[in-house]
């Protein structure tokens, strides 16, 4: 009993003295320099920042996938990489990795196969392919070749892989971008119901800063360091503004004014 | 490992290559096209087409799969599909013999084909067991299968990847006995020619053509070229690595 509240109360992830580096040269870059911050569970949490700021990268530590990374990273109670966490895990890369040359149907059947493998699962691999497909709402075009699809239609299939394995934890990487404005209320739509009936945690990044108000709370990230992190009615109340996206560039100029002072010219 | 995973890609594999009918029609068809192209271009001298037709039966499902699995594991790696598998529960193992068993299926029809058209409708004309040719098709068509799949790691695009062809095969296929008998190469050549696997896939063949029995040197030449498939497919699951760097 002790040990599942415990768990319970911990963050999803929870990083502390983070630090990255990119490039196998002799002098790698700093793409992450000692971050510390924490990803509550069963909330939708918004990784925003400029492109290039080190989102991606950050989003492919938690799920493993990112070498040279340094520091305390832990995930859903495990040090990032355990073995027992790719099960638990769902990640959506930014651009749709699926097969192009098998249809959505088959995409999904192969994928489950792999994390719940055996012919015994069978039948629950079948509900598994269904309920994602339903889902991302493919229903229609679920025997189309996925290199046939839209980028839309594509980069959905790639979400419903990560549905698969019902992750308690989804690690989604730009999932809206050049999505029409109908199809990305959908999918917010969907993320906040999978957060409120499943009990998932999401961690959904994005360059575009209204997506923010969709979101429970905020990591706002610039030049691989988090400039701060808060809900979104808590970022604008603090900064006096009215849009995340005004806070955010309110906290950039504070940055850089404290950068000025530390080091004169 | 997991007999169950490995079965799943293997079928996935064959399943992407059902949606492609072309690339199956062309690896099935140009090797039986090769041969009789070959049987008329040796119409006068049936020995040479014996000898070269029984040695082009192990070189071209090395050739095949060492393309097919460049392109499609490179494909994978591109795709980002490999990283998704990778932050799956899905092990190096698993993939790799997947890809081996999904090709060493298309390599066993192809083979097949080929070898049954030169035996009977080409005049082939073997000493040994049409089943040994089989076999060394097949261990060359996994060493091809290997040999793809780790240079794949090498090749940042397809256009690398084809280019990888003529650099990595070329040279066994000049030093491999196929254009003058290896005893009369420049000694230095004669050396490197020991050290390439493709060398000893033509004279396994060889040893069929002429002997009747399994020889000991057919059972070395099988013996090398399962092991260097093996060690080169080892060497392809270092390459694919579960971090970007």
């Amino acid at each position: 009993m002790m040990n599942k509240q415990a768990e319970g109360d911990q963050a999803a992830v929870h990083a502390h003295g983070l630090t990255v580096r990119r490039g196998t040269g002799r002098t790698p870059r700093t793409v992450i320099a000692d971050i510390a911050f924490d990803v509550p569970r069963g909330r939708i949490t918004g990784l925003l920042g400029p492109s290039g700021c080190g989102k991606s990268t950050l989003l492919r530590a938690i799920v493993a996938t990112q070498a040279h990374v340094t520091g305390t990273l832990d995930v859903l109670g495990r040090p990032a990489g355990h073995p027992d966490l790719r099960s638990r895990i769902g990640y959506v890369t930014q651009a749709p990795s699926v097969y192009d040359d098998l249809t959505v149907r088959q995409n999904l059947d192969y994928f489950a196969a792999i994390l719940d493998p055996g012919r015994a699962a069978a039948a629950r691999r079948a509900d598994a392919v269904h309920r994602a497909i339903t889902d991302v709402d493919l229903t229609t075009r679920a025997d189309a070749l996925a290199g046939n699809l839209s980028g839309g239609q594509r980069s959905r299939v790639s979400l419903a892989v990560a549905l698969l394995g019902t992750p308690e934890l989804l690690v989604l990487d730009e999932p809206t971008v050049g999505l029409d404005p109908v199809l990305r209320r959908d999918l917010w739509n969907l993320f906040h119901d999978i957060a409120a009936t499943r009990g998932a945690t999401i961690l959904v990044s994005s360059h575009v800063m209204d997506e923010a108000e969709r979101c429970h709370d905020l990591l706002l990230m610039r030049e691989g360091r988090i400039l701060a992190q808060d809900t979104p009615d808590a970022l604008r109340t603090r900064t006096h503004s009215a849009t995340v996206e005004e806070a955010f560039l309110r906290l950039v100029d504070e940055a850089n004014a404290l950068l000025a002072q530390e080091q004169p010219r | 490992m997991n007999a169950a995973r490995t079965a799943a890609t293997a079928a996935r594999v064959l399943r992407q290559l059902r949606h492609d009918p072309r690339s199956i029609a062309l690896m099935i068809l140009v090797p039986v096209l090769m041969l009789t192209l070959l049987r008329f271009v040796f119409d006068g001298s049936p020995r040479t087409f014996d000898s070269i037709g029984a040695s082009l039966l192990g070189i071209f499902p090395l050739i095949t799969m060492f393309l097919v699995t460049s392109i499609a594991t490179l494909r994978e790696r591109t795709s980002g599909t490999l990283e998704r598998l990778l932050a799956m529960p899905l092990g190096k193992g698993d993939l790799i013999a997947g890809y081996a068993l999904a090709f060493g299926a298309v390599a066993v029809v192809q083979s097949l084909l080929a070898t049954g058209l030169a035996l009977w409708a080409l005049g082939l004309d073997v000493v040994g067991s049409p089943w040994l040719l089989l076999l060394v098709a097949l261990l060359d068509a996994l060493l091809g299968t290997a040999l793809g799949l780790f240079v794949s790691a090498f090749a940042a695009s397809e256009f690398q990847a084809v280019q990888f062809m003529p650099a990595v095969i070329f040279p066994q296929l000049l030093l491999c006995g196929l254009f003058a008998a290896r005893s009369t190469m420049h000694p230095v050549l004669e050396g490197i020619s020991d050290a390439l696997p493709m060398s000893y896939a033509v004279d396994g063949m060889t040893q069929v053509l002429t002997h009747t029995d399994m020889t000991a040197d057919f059972v070395r030449d099988v013996v090398i070229v399962a092991a260097c498939a093996v060690l080169v497919l080892a060497l392809g699951a270092a390459t694919l690595r579960r971090r970007t760097p």
